[in-house]
Protein backbone atom coordinates (compact mmCIF):
# COMPACT_ATOMS: atom_id res chain seq x y z
CA UNK A 1 0.00 0.00 0.00
CA UNK A 2 1.43 3.34 -1.02
CA UNK A 3 0.84 6.77 0.49
CA UNK A 4 1.00 8.02 4.01
CA UNK A 5 -1.59 9.17 6.47
CA UNK A 6 -0.68 12.62 7.71
CA UNK A 7 -0.99 13.08 11.47
CA UNK A 8 -1.47 16.72 12.40
CA UNK A 9 0.51 17.65 15.52
CA UNK A 10 -1.32 20.82 16.54
CA UNK A 11 -4.71 19.54 15.39
CA UNK A 12 -6.34 22.59 13.80
CA UNK A 13 -9.97 23.22 14.69
CA UNK A 14 -13.00 23.84 12.49
CA UNK A 15 -14.16 27.00 14.25
CA UNK A 16 -17.04 27.83 11.94
CA UNK A 17 -19.28 26.13 9.43
CA UNK A 18 -22.05 27.36 7.15
CA UNK A 19 -24.38 25.69 4.66
CA UNK A 20 -26.70 27.27 2.11
CA UNK A 21 -28.99 25.16 -0.10
CA UNK A 22 -31.71 25.33 -2.72
CA UNK A 23 -35.44 24.82 -2.06
CA UNK A 24 -35.54 21.10 -2.99
CA UNK A 25 -32.59 20.41 -0.67
CA UNK A 26 -34.36 22.38 2.06
CA UNK A 27 -37.22 19.89 1.89
CA UNK A 28 -34.83 16.95 2.20
CA UNK A 29 -33.83 15.03 5.29
CA UNK A 30 -31.32 17.62 6.54
CA UNK A 31 -33.59 20.59 5.77
CA UNK A 32 -33.82 21.92 9.30
CA UNK A 33 -30.05 21.92 9.89
CA UNK A 34 -29.04 24.27 7.06
CA UNK A 35 -28.19 27.91 7.81
CA UNK A 36 -30.05 29.27 4.81
CA UNK A 37 -32.54 27.83 2.32
CA UNK A 38 -32.93 29.75 -0.94
CA UNK A 39 -36.46 30.49 -2.12
CA UNK A 40 -35.69 29.56 -5.71
CA UNK A 41 -32.80 28.24 -7.79
CA UNK A 42 -32.07 31.62 -9.38
CA UNK A 43 -31.31 33.34 -6.04
CA UNK A 44 -32.22 36.72 -7.52
CA UNK A 45 -29.78 36.42 -10.44
CA UNK A 46 -30.53 36.10 -14.15
CA UNK A 47 -28.46 32.96 -14.81
CA UNK A 48 -27.88 29.77 -12.82
CA UNK A 49 -24.10 30.28 -13.02
CA UNK A 50 -24.42 33.65 -11.31
CA UNK A 51 -26.72 32.08 -8.73
CA UNK A 52 -24.07 29.44 -7.94
CA UNK A 53 -21.46 32.16 -7.57
CA UNK A 54 -23.66 34.22 -5.27
CA UNK A 55 -24.38 31.11 -3.21
CA UNK A 56 -20.66 30.60 -2.65
CA UNK A 57 -20.13 34.27 -1.82
CA UNK A 58 -22.90 33.98 0.76
CA UNK A 59 -21.34 30.84 2.21
CA UNK A 60 -17.98 32.59 2.58
CA UNK A 61 -19.47 35.71 4.20
CA UNK A 62 -21.71 33.56 6.41
CA UNK A 63 -18.93 31.36 7.73
CA UNK A 64 -16.64 34.30 8.52
CA UNK A 65 -19.48 35.87 10.51
CA UNK A 66 -20.29 32.63 12.29
CA UNK A 67 -16.65 32.21 13.31
CA UNK A 68 -16.85 35.78 14.72
CA UNK A 69 -14.03 36.98 12.48
CA UNK A 70 -13.51 39.78 9.96
CA UNK A 71 -12.56 39.30 6.33
CA UNK A 72 -9.19 40.85 7.17
CA UNK A 73 -8.50 38.01 9.66
CA UNK A 74 -8.61 35.42 6.88
CA UNK A 75 -5.23 34.53 5.37
CA UNK A 76 -6.38 32.24 2.59
CA UNK A 77 -9.50 31.07 0.79
CA UNK A 78 -9.42 27.51 -0.58
CA UNK A 79 -12.34 26.75 -2.82
CA UNK A 80 -13.56 24.57 -5.67
CA UNK A 81 -16.68 23.62 -7.62
CA UNK A 82 -17.81 21.54 -10.59
CA UNK A 83 -18.01 24.06 -13.42
CA UNK A 84 -15.35 24.25 -16.12
CA UNK A 85 -12.23 26.10 -14.92
CA UNK A 86 -13.90 26.29 -11.47
CA UNK A 87 -15.42 29.65 -12.37
CA UNK A 88 -17.88 29.76 -9.48
CA UNK A 89 -15.04 29.68 -6.95
CA UNK A 90 -12.78 32.14 -8.73
CA UNK A 91 -15.61 34.56 -9.44
CA UNK A 92 -16.81 34.32 -5.85
CA UNK A 93 -13.24 34.99 -4.66
CA UNK A 94 -13.21 38.16 -6.77
CA UNK A 95 -15.59 39.72 -4.24
CA UNK A 96 -13.10 39.35 -1.36
CA UNK A 97 -9.67 40.73 -0.64
CA UNK A 98 -8.46 37.29 0.44
CA UNK A 99 -5.70 35.35 -1.37
CA UNK A 100 -7.35 32.50 -3.25
CA UNK A 101 -6.28 28.93 -3.92
CA UNK A 102 -8.53 27.03 -6.33
CA UNK A 103 -8.71 23.27 -5.89
CA UNK A 104 -10.53 20.60 -7.86
CA UNK A 105 -11.47 17.18 -6.59
CA UNK A 106 -14.96 17.04 -8.11
CA UNK A 107 -17.34 15.94 -5.35
CA UNK A 108 -14.44 15.30 -2.94
CA UNK A 109 -13.43 18.98 -3.00
CA UNK A 110 -14.70 19.73 0.52
CA UNK A 111 -12.37 17.16 2.12
CA UNK A 112 -9.53 18.18 -0.16
CA UNK A 113 -9.81 21.86 0.77
CA UNK A 114 -10.16 21.15 4.51
CA UNK A 115 -7.12 18.86 4.29
CA UNK A 116 -4.95 21.45 2.54
CA UNK A 117 -6.14 24.20 4.88
CA UNK A 118 -5.44 22.09 7.98
CA UNK A 119 -1.91 21.33 6.83
CA UNK A 120 -1.20 25.02 6.19
CA UNK A 121 -2.65 26.03 9.56
CA UNK A 122 -0.90 23.19 11.39
CA UNK A 123 2.44 24.19 9.91
CA UNK A 124 1.85 27.75 11.07
CA UNK A 125 1.90 29.36 7.63
CA UNK A 126 -1.69 30.57 7.92
CA UNK A 127 -3.79 31.59 10.88
CA UNK A 128 -7.36 31.38 9.62
CA UNK A 129 -8.28 29.64 6.38
CA UNK A 130 -11.72 29.52 4.79
CA UNK A 131 -12.69 26.41 2.77
CA UNK A 132 -15.70 26.57 0.49
CA UNK A 133 -17.30 24.14 -1.96
CA UNK A 134 -20.53 24.28 -3.88
CA UNK A 135 -22.53 22.95 -6.79
CA UNK A 136 -25.79 23.83 -8.52
CA UNK A 137 -28.21 21.32 -10.05
CA UNK A 138 -29.04 23.44 -13.09
CA UNK A 139 -25.46 24.43 -13.99
CA UNK A 140 -24.14 20.90 -13.55
CA UNK A 141 -27.02 19.41 -15.50
CA UNK A 142 -26.41 21.76 -18.37
CA UNK A 143 -22.67 21.14 -18.41
CA UNK A 144 -22.73 17.36 -18.04
CA UNK A 145 -26.13 16.16 -19.22
CA UNK A 146 -29.26 17.40 -20.99
CA UNK A 147 -31.31 20.63 -20.96
CA UNK A 148 -33.68 20.85 -17.99
CA UNK A 149 -36.87 20.93 -20.06
CA UNK A 150 -35.97 17.96 -22.25
CA UNK A 151 -38.59 15.25 -21.83
CA UNK A 152 -36.25 12.31 -21.23
CA UNK A 153 -36.25 9.70 -18.49
CA UNK A 154 -33.43 9.44 -15.96
CA UNK A 155 -31.84 6.00 -15.68
CA UNK A 156 -32.41 4.23 -12.33
CA UNK A 157 -28.75 4.67 -11.33
CA UNK A 158 -28.71 8.44 -11.82
CA UNK A 159 -28.29 10.88 -8.95
CA UNK A 160 -29.48 14.41 -8.31
CA UNK A 161 -26.84 17.16 -8.13
CA UNK A 162 -27.30 19.18 -4.96
CA UNK A 163 -27.85 22.92 -5.21
CA UNK A 164 -25.88 24.20 -2.27
CA UNK A 165 -22.62 25.46 -0.88
CA UNK A 166 -20.84 24.67 2.37
CA UNK A 167 -17.93 26.41 4.02
CA UNK A 168 -15.69 26.01 7.05
CA UNK A 169 -13.06 28.09 8.83
CA UNK A 170 -9.90 26.27 9.94
CA UNK A 171 -7.85 27.81 12.73
CA UNK A 172 -5.72 26.97 15.77
CA UNK A 173 -7.54 29.47 17.95
CA UNK A 174 -11.15 29.14 19.00
CA UNK A 175 -13.43 26.24 19.78
CA UNK A 176 -14.53 23.45 17.50
CA UNK A 177 -13.93 19.88 16.33
CA UNK A 178 -10.31 19.03 15.51
CA UNK A 179 -8.88 17.75 12.24
CA UNK A 180 -6.41 15.06 13.30
CA UNK A 181 -5.53 12.81 10.37
CA UNK A 182 -5.52 13.08 6.61
CA UNK A 183 -5.19 10.41 3.93
CA UNK A 184 -5.08 11.78 0.40
CA UNK A 185 -6.60 9.58 -2.25
CA UNK A 186 -5.03 7.93 -5.26
CA UNK A 187 -6.77 8.07 -8.62
CA UNK A 188 -8.53 4.77 -9.14
CA UNK A 189 -10.23 3.56 -12.31
CA UNK A 190 -11.93 0.18 -12.42
CA UNK A 191 -13.23 0.56 -15.93
CA UNK A 192 -16.75 1.92 -15.46
CA UNK A 193 -17.69 4.28 -18.30
CA UNK A 194 -21.37 4.87 -17.57
CA UNK A 195 -21.74 8.54 -16.57
CA UNK A 196 -25.12 7.74 -15.11
CA UNK A 197 -23.56 5.36 -12.63
CA UNK A 198 -21.18 7.51 -10.61
CA UNK A 199 -21.64 5.40 -7.49
CA UNK A 200 -20.33 2.32 -9.24
CA UNK A 201 -17.38 4.25 -10.64
CA UNK A 202 -16.41 5.89 -7.34
CA UNK A 203 -16.84 2.98 -4.91
CA UNK A 204 -13.41 1.44 -5.74
CA UNK A 205 -11.73 4.80 -4.96
CA UNK A 206 -13.45 4.87 -1.55
CA UNK A 207 -12.35 1.27 -0.97
CA UNK A 208 -8.73 2.10 -1.79
CA UNK A 209 -8.52 5.15 0.50
CA UNK A 210 -10.38 3.36 3.29
CA UNK A 211 -8.07 0.34 3.17
CA UNK A 212 -4.97 2.53 3.16
CA UNK A 213 -6.31 4.69 5.98
CA UNK A 214 -7.19 1.71 8.21
CA UNK A 215 -3.80 0.13 7.53
CA UNK A 216 -1.77 3.30 8.13
CA UNK A 217 -3.59 4.26 11.32
CA UNK A 218 -4.08 0.67 12.52
CA UNK A 219 -7.78 1.35 13.11
CA UNK A 220 -10.95 -0.59 12.41
CA UNK A 221 -14.42 0.68 11.37
CA UNK A 222 -15.56 0.23 15.01
CA UNK A 223 -13.04 2.87 16.14
CA UNK A 224 -15.15 5.58 14.52
CA UNK A 225 -18.56 6.83 15.57
CA UNK A 226 -19.33 7.54 11.95
CA UNK A 227 -17.73 6.71 8.63
CA UNK A 228 -19.21 9.07 6.10
CA UNK A 229 -18.73 8.91 2.33
CA UNK A 230 -19.82 11.75 0.08
CA UNK A 231 -22.08 10.93 -2.81
CA UNK A 232 -21.78 7.25 -3.60
CA UNK A 233 -25.56 7.14 -3.44
CA UNK A 234 -27.73 4.14 -2.81
CA UNK A 235 -26.04 1.84 -5.31
CA UNK A 236 -22.47 3.03 -4.71
CA UNK A 237 -22.62 2.66 -0.95
CA UNK A 238 -23.98 -0.88 -1.30
CA UNK A 239 -21.12 -1.66 -3.66
CA UNK A 240 -18.60 -0.22 -1.18
CA UNK A 241 -19.99 -2.41 1.61
CA UNK A 242 -19.59 -5.45 -0.69
CA UNK A 243 -16.06 -4.44 -1.72
CA UNK A 244 -14.97 -3.97 1.89
CA UNK A 245 -16.53 -7.29 2.83
CA UNK A 246 -14.34 -8.94 0.19
CA UNK A 247 -11.36 -7.46 2.07
CA UNK A 248 -12.63 -8.85 5.35
CA UNK A 249 -13.80 -5.50 6.75
CA UNK A 250 -17.41 -5.22 7.84
CA UNK A 251 -18.99 -1.78 7.55
CA UNK A 252 -21.82 -1.68 10.07
CA UNK A 253 -24.43 0.77 11.22
CA UNK A 254 -21.79 3.46 11.77
CA UNK A 255 -21.32 3.74 8.00
CA UNK A 256 -23.37 6.31 6.09
CA UNK A 257 -23.39 8.11 2.77
CA UNK A 258 -24.46 11.76 2.42
CA UNK A 259 -25.89 11.17 -1.07
CA UNK A 260 -28.03 8.27 0.04
CA UNK A 261 -29.41 10.09 3.08
CA UNK A 262 -29.89 13.53 1.54
CA UNK A 263 -33.33 13.40 -0.05
CA UNK A 264 -36.61 11.87 0.99
CA UNK A 265 -37.90 8.96 -1.08
CA UNK A 266 -40.88 10.87 -2.40
CA UNK A 267 -38.53 13.47 -3.90
CA UNK A 268 -37.73 10.94 -6.65
CA UNK A 269 -33.99 11.32 -6.90
CA UNK A 270 -33.47 7.62 -7.76
CA UNK A 271 -30.02 6.73 -6.35
CA UNK A 272 -29.82 9.85 -4.16
CA UNK A 273 -27.90 13.11 -4.17
CA UNK A 274 -24.52 13.95 -5.69
CA UNK A 275 -22.35 16.94 -6.46
CA UNK A 276 -19.70 18.87 -4.60
CA UNK A 277 -22.40 20.61 -2.56
CA UNK A 278 -23.81 17.30 -1.31
CA UNK A 279 -21.24 16.35 1.33
CA UNK A 280 -20.21 20.01 1.79
CA UNK A 281 -23.66 21.03 3.03
CA UNK A 282 -24.28 17.91 5.13
CA UNK A 283 -20.86 18.13 6.75
CA UNK A 284 -21.11 21.83 7.51
CA UNK A 285 -24.56 21.58 9.05
CA UNK A 286 -25.71 18.26 10.53
CA UNK A 287 -22.33 16.61 11.08
CA UNK A 288 -20.72 19.71 12.62
CA UNK A 289 -23.70 20.12 14.95
CA UNK A 290 -23.45 16.52 16.14
CA UNK A 291 -19.69 16.87 16.63
CA UNK A 292 -20.15 20.02 18.70
CA UNK A 293 -22.81 18.29 20.79
CA UNK A 294 -20.32 15.45 21.35
CA UNK A 295 -22.77 12.94 19.90
CA UNK A 296 -20.02 11.95 17.52
CA UNK A 297 -16.56 11.85 19.07
CA UNK A 298 -14.51 10.65 16.13
CA UNK A 299 -15.59 10.51 12.51
CA UNK A 300 -13.96 9.49 9.26
CA UNK A 301 -15.12 11.84 6.52
CA UNK A 302 -14.20 10.55 3.09
CA UNK A 303 -16.04 12.03 0.11
CA UNK A 304 -15.34 10.61 -3.33
CA UNK A 305 -15.00 12.49 -6.61
CA UNK A 306 -15.34 11.43 -10.23
CA UNK A 307 -12.61 13.16 -12.22
CA UNK A 308 -14.21 13.07 -15.65
CA UNK A 309 -15.10 15.75 -18.17
CA UNK A 310 -17.69 15.87 -20.95
CA UNK A 311 -14.89 15.46 -23.50
CA UNK A 312 -13.52 12.29 -21.92
CA UNK A 313 -17.06 10.93 -21.72
CA UNK A 314 -17.82 11.62 -25.36
CA UNK A 315 -14.57 9.92 -26.34
CA UNK A 316 -15.73 6.82 -24.48
CA UNK A 317 -13.10 6.94 -21.73
CA UNK A 318 -13.62 5.24 -18.40
CA UNK A 319 -14.12 7.33 -15.25
CA UNK A 320 -11.11 7.87 -12.94
CA UNK A 321 -12.10 8.64 -9.35
CA UNK A 322 -10.50 9.70 -6.12
CA UNK A 323 -11.36 9.85 -2.44
CA UNK A 324 -9.78 11.96 0.30
CA UNK A 325 -10.22 10.97 3.92
CA UNK A 326 -10.01 13.21 6.98
CA UNK A 327 -10.48 12.24 10.60
CA UNK A 328 -12.32 14.74 12.76
CA UNK A 329 -12.50 14.46 16.52
CA UNK A 330 -14.88 16.37 18.75
CA UNK B 1 -5.66 -11.33 -11.25
CA UNK B 2 -4.46 -8.46 -13.45
CA UNK B 3 -6.16 -5.08 -13.79
CA UNK B 4 -8.05 -5.94 -16.97
CA UNK B 5 -9.58 -9.08 -15.50
CA UNK B 6 -10.44 -7.25 -12.30
CA UNK B 7 -12.14 -4.44 -14.26
CA UNK B 8 -14.14 -6.93 -16.31
CA UNK B 9 -15.22 -8.80 -13.20
CA UNK B 10 -16.12 -5.53 -11.49
CA UNK B 11 -18.14 -4.30 -14.48
CA UNK B 12 -20.08 -7.56 -14.52
CA UNK B 13 -20.71 -7.35 -10.79
CA UNK B 14 -21.94 -3.72 -11.07
CA UNK B 15 -24.14 -4.59 -14.06
CA UNK B 16 -25.85 -7.29 -12.04
CA UNK B 17 -26.30 -4.91 -9.12
CA UNK B 18 -27.92 -2.06 -11.07
CA UNK B 19 -31.65 -1.67 -10.30
CA UNK B 20 -33.67 -2.63 -13.35
CA UNK B 21 -36.33 -0.50 -14.98
CA UNK B 22 -39.60 -2.40 -14.98
CA UNK B 23 -40.22 -2.88 -18.70
CA UNK B 24 -43.97 -3.59 -18.86
CA UNK B 25 -45.29 -0.55 -16.94
CA UNK B 26 -42.89 1.71 -18.90
CA UNK B 27 -43.98 0.22 -22.21
CA UNK B 28 -47.64 0.53 -21.27
CA UNK B 29 -47.28 4.24 -20.38
CA UNK B 30 -45.29 4.93 -23.54
CA UNK B 31 -47.92 3.15 -25.60
CA UNK B 32 -50.96 4.96 -24.34
CA UNK B 33 -49.41 8.46 -24.13
CA UNK B 34 -47.92 8.07 -27.61
CA UNK B 35 -51.33 6.90 -28.81
CA UNK B 36 -53.09 9.87 -27.24
CA UNK B 37 -50.65 12.29 -28.94
CA UNK B 38 -51.39 10.65 -32.31
CA UNK B 39 -55.11 10.80 -31.56
CA UNK B 40 -54.84 14.54 -30.87
CA UNK B 41 -53.02 14.93 -34.20
CA UNK B 42 -55.76 13.06 -36.02
CA UNK B 43 -58.44 15.16 -34.28
CA UNK B 44 -56.71 18.41 -35.33
CA UNK B 45 -56.51 17.10 -38.88
CA UNK B 46 -60.20 16.16 -38.97
CA UNK B 47 -61.30 19.46 -37.43
CA UNK B 48 -59.24 21.40 -39.99
CA UNK B 49 -60.92 19.39 -42.74
CA UNK B 50 -64.32 20.33 -41.35
CA UNK B 51 -63.48 24.00 -40.81
CA UNK B 52 -61.60 24.61 -44.05
CA UNK B 53 -62.91 22.16 -46.70
CA UNK B 54 -61.23 24.14 -49.49
CA UNK B 55 -57.69 23.22 -48.31
CA UNK B 56 -55.85 20.38 -50.02
CA UNK B 57 -54.94 17.26 -48.02
CA UNK B 58 -51.23 18.20 -48.25
CA UNK B 59 -51.82 21.67 -46.73
CA UNK B 60 -54.01 20.12 -44.09
CA UNK B 61 -51.23 17.73 -42.97
CA UNK B 62 -48.71 20.55 -42.89
CA UNK B 63 -51.00 22.69 -40.74
CA UNK B 64 -51.60 19.75 -38.36
CA UNK B 65 -47.84 19.28 -37.90
CA UNK B 66 -47.31 22.99 -37.30
CA UNK B 67 -50.03 23.02 -34.64
CA UNK B 68 -48.60 19.92 -32.90
CA UNK B 69 -45.10 21.41 -32.95
CA UNK B 70 -46.43 24.64 -31.50
CA UNK B 71 -48.32 22.90 -28.70
CA UNK B 72 -45.26 20.83 -27.70
CA UNK B 73 -43.00 23.87 -27.86
CA UNK B 74 -45.42 25.83 -25.71
CA UNK B 75 -45.71 23.00 -23.16
CA UNK B 76 -41.89 22.84 -23.03
CA UNK B 77 -41.74 26.56 -22.37
CA UNK B 78 -44.10 26.38 -19.40
CA UNK B 79 -42.29 23.32 -18.01
CA UNK B 80 -44.96 20.67 -18.62
CA UNK B 81 -43.46 18.57 -21.42
CA UNK B 82 -40.53 17.29 -19.36
CA UNK B 83 -43.05 16.03 -16.79
CA UNK B 84 -44.93 14.18 -19.52
CA UNK B 85 -41.59 12.82 -20.78
CA UNK B 86 -40.61 11.61 -17.34
CA UNK B 87 -43.81 9.59 -17.19
CA UNK B 88 -44.15 8.40 -20.78
CA UNK B 89 -40.54 8.05 -22.00
CA UNK B 90 -40.51 6.98 -25.64
CA UNK B 91 -44.23 7.65 -25.94
CA UNK B 92 -43.64 11.40 -25.94
CA UNK B 93 -40.17 11.37 -27.56
CA UNK B 94 -40.97 9.49 -30.77
CA UNK B 95 -43.87 11.63 -32.15
CA UNK B 96 -43.07 14.98 -33.75
CA UNK B 97 -43.89 16.67 -30.43
CA UNK B 98 -40.74 15.08 -28.94
CA UNK B 99 -38.71 16.52 -31.79
CA UNK B 100 -40.16 19.93 -31.05
CA UNK B 101 -39.28 19.51 -27.37
CA UNK B 102 -35.69 18.53 -28.22
CA UNK B 103 -35.22 21.80 -30.13
CA UNK B 104 -37.06 24.11 -27.75
CA UNK B 105 -35.45 22.84 -24.55
CA UNK B 106 -31.81 23.65 -25.45
CA UNK B 107 -32.96 27.00 -26.87
CA UNK B 108 -34.44 27.92 -23.50
CA UNK B 109 -31.47 26.52 -21.63
CA UNK B 110 -28.79 28.40 -23.56
CA UNK B 111 -30.62 31.71 -23.83
CA UNK B 112 -28.14 33.05 -21.27
CA UNK B 113 -25.26 32.69 -23.77
CA UNK B 114 -26.93 35.10 -26.21
CA UNK B 115 -28.84 34.70 -29.47
CA UNK B 116 -25.97 33.61 -31.77
CA UNK B 117 -23.70 31.58 -29.48
CA UNK B 118 -26.48 30.42 -27.21
CA UNK B 119 -29.79 29.81 -28.92
CA UNK B 120 -28.65 29.39 -32.55
CA UNK B 121 -25.56 27.26 -31.85
CA UNK B 122 -27.10 25.02 -29.19
CA UNK B 123 -30.57 24.66 -30.70
CA UNK B 124 -29.72 21.47 -32.59
CA UNK B 125 -27.44 19.81 -30.03
CA UNK B 126 -30.01 17.07 -29.45
CA UNK B 127 -32.07 17.15 -32.66
CA UNK B 128 -28.98 17.56 -34.90
CA UNK B 129 -28.19 13.84 -35.36
CA UNK B 130 -31.87 13.15 -36.09
CA UNK B 131 -31.88 15.77 -38.83
CA UNK B 132 -28.58 14.54 -40.31
CA UNK B 133 -29.74 10.92 -40.43
CA UNK B 134 -33.17 11.96 -41.67
CA UNK B 135 -31.72 13.91 -44.61
CA UNK B 136 -29.06 11.26 -45.36
CA UNK B 137 -31.51 8.36 -45.33
CA UNK B 138 -34.04 10.23 -47.47
CA UNK B 139 -31.26 10.84 -50.01
CA UNK B 140 -30.47 7.10 -50.08
CA UNK B 141 -34.14 6.19 -50.42
CA UNK B 142 -34.60 8.84 -53.14
CA UNK B 143 -31.63 7.45 -55.03
CA UNK B 144 -33.01 3.89 -54.87
CA UNK B 145 -36.42 5.18 -55.97
CA UNK B 146 -34.80 6.92 -58.95
CA UNK B 147 -32.89 3.75 -59.96
CA UNK B 148 -36.10 1.69 -59.80
CA UNK B 149 -38.03 4.30 -61.82
CA UNK B 150 -35.47 3.95 -64.66
CA UNK B 151 -36.71 0.43 -65.44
Amino acid sequence: MEGVTIKLKKQPKIIGSYAIVGPKEGQGNFGTYFDYVMKNDFFGEDTFEKAERKMMENAIVGVIQKAKLQTSDIDLLISGDLLNQIISSSYAARAFKIPFLGVYGACSTMAESIAVASILVDAGFCKNVVCCTGSHFSTAERQYRFPLELGNQRPPTSQWTVTGAGSSVISLEGEGPKVTEITFGRVIDWGINDVNNMGGAMAPAARDTMLRHFKNTKTKPEDYDLILTGDLGKLGSEILIDLMEDEGIKLGTNYGDCGQMYFKRKQQTLCGASGAGCCATVFNSYIMKKLKEQQYKKILFMPTGALLSTTSTQQGDTIPCTCHAIVIEA
Amino acid sequence: MDDKQRNEAYNQYVKAKIPKTRAWPSLFNSFWVGGVICLIGQAINDLLKLAFPMLSQQTNWTLTLIILIFIASFLTGIGVYDQIGKFAGGGSIVPITGFSNSITSPSIEFKSEGIIYGICVKMFTIAGPVIVFGVASSMVVGFIYWIISLF
